[in-house]
């Protein structure tokens, strides 16, 4: 885990709304959506990688902050 | 990480049910392979039929989509024509148990240097949840409505002792244990085997009321238990677990199925036919 580093939905379009990665984050920080999984504070995400290694469906990527 | 190089982007997103395992298990995959130093041009993948057979289809590596439990027979052709290659088989628990179990046994008897990573989600279920040698007694099925008679089926044990040289149990719950064994098992030289516990919230979670996908990963946490501390478990115990992690690893090369067949090509071609 590195400093500096929060999570992406870099595929939103592949989401099936499994709800998986809600249940993995430390912070609680993701939800549900209508279509697929929504972020709801950013600035709690500290970058664990618990929901991009277990996402099914390759939605979720933690990525540098700049890139955010 | 940028997974995206070893997608096939244009066939995504996967057909795999909403909260599937499959799904976790190929991102696991995908991680462990970029975290070894093999070449993506050579390594090919290989399934048979059923939910994992589609995972070759989303991997952008050369792959083959074969006939129904002959992954295994495939990856052995592959192997034997071109050592060099790094041959990966990716086959279900109906697949590669049932319809290729015989593949599966001598393959690991021949100790072939394959990489089996078996998607175990105890049921069929693309066909409509028909129960698998490996569904667990009394668990419901379409073709067991009251119930599995069948014992529960120990596939990475029979896979040990047919004479694979690497053998290990993770699940999707844990994808950061699932990486390293199978990072383990592409660096193996010889047969190795990855039992990977996968959760089907709908062919078999729908049948066995076991919840949504979330219920069922921490059910799936429950239900297992480190080798280790499985290890010291009584008899009695030992029967409620699964134990995860490497369940055995011989490290000896030279019994290789190509090595072998090498040998014997360099020691005819020295001295002559008999």
């Amino acid at each position: 885990m590195a400093r500096g580093e929060r999570i992406q939905i870099a595929h939103p379009g592949w989401c099936k709304n499994c709800g998986i990665c809600v249940s993995v984050c430390p912070t609680d920080i993701l939800i549900t959506g209508k279509k697929s999984v929504e972020i709801l504070d950013l600035e709690k995400c500290i970058g664990c990688h618990n929901c991009e290694l277990i996402c099914p469906d390759f939605v979720l990527k933690v990525v540098a902050n700049d890139e955010n | 990480m940028d997974f995206e190089k070893y997608l096939r982007m244009d066939k995504l997103p996967h057909i795999w049910c909403p909260g599937c395992g499959h799904g976790t298990i190929l991102n696991s995959f995908i991680r462990a392979f970029a975290e070894s130093d093999f070449d993506q041009d050579k390594t090919v993948v290989i399934s048979g039929i059923g939910c994992s057979g589609r995972a070759t289809g989303y991997l952008n590596f050369d792959t083959l989509h074969t006939t129904h439990g002959r992954a295994i027979a495939f990856a052995t052709g592959v192997k034997m024509a071109n050592p060099e290659l790094n041959v990966i088989v990716m086959t279900g628990d109906g697949d590669g148990s049932a319809i290729g179990g015989n593949h599966l046994i001598h393959a690991a008897r021949r100790n072939i240097d394959l990489t089996v990573i078996l998607f175990n989600n105890q049921i069929y279920g693309m066909t409509g949840g028909q129960f698998s040698p490996m569904t667990p007694t009394g668990d419901l099925a379409s073709t067991a409505p009251y119930g599995n008679i069948d014992q529960n089926f120990n596939l990475a044990e029979l896979v040990a002792g047919a004479g694979g040289t690497f053998i290990a149990r993770g699940a999707t719950f844990d994808p950061r244990q699932l990486k390293k064994l199978y990072l383990a098992a592409l660096k193996h030289k010889g047969f190795s085997f990855v039992e990977s516990l996968s959760q089907c919230p709908v062919s078999y979670g729908r049948q066995n009321k076991a919840g949504d996908a979330v219920e069922m990963l921490k059910k799936q946490e429950e239900d297992t238990i480190n080798f280790k501390k499985w290890q010291q478990l009584s008899t009695e115990e030992k029967k409620l677990k699964y134990p995860l992690g490497i369940l055995k690893e011989l490290d000896n090369p030279e019994s290789e199925y190509t090595v072998r067949y090498q040998k014997i090509i360099e020691q005819v071609n020295n001295e002559g036919a008999l």
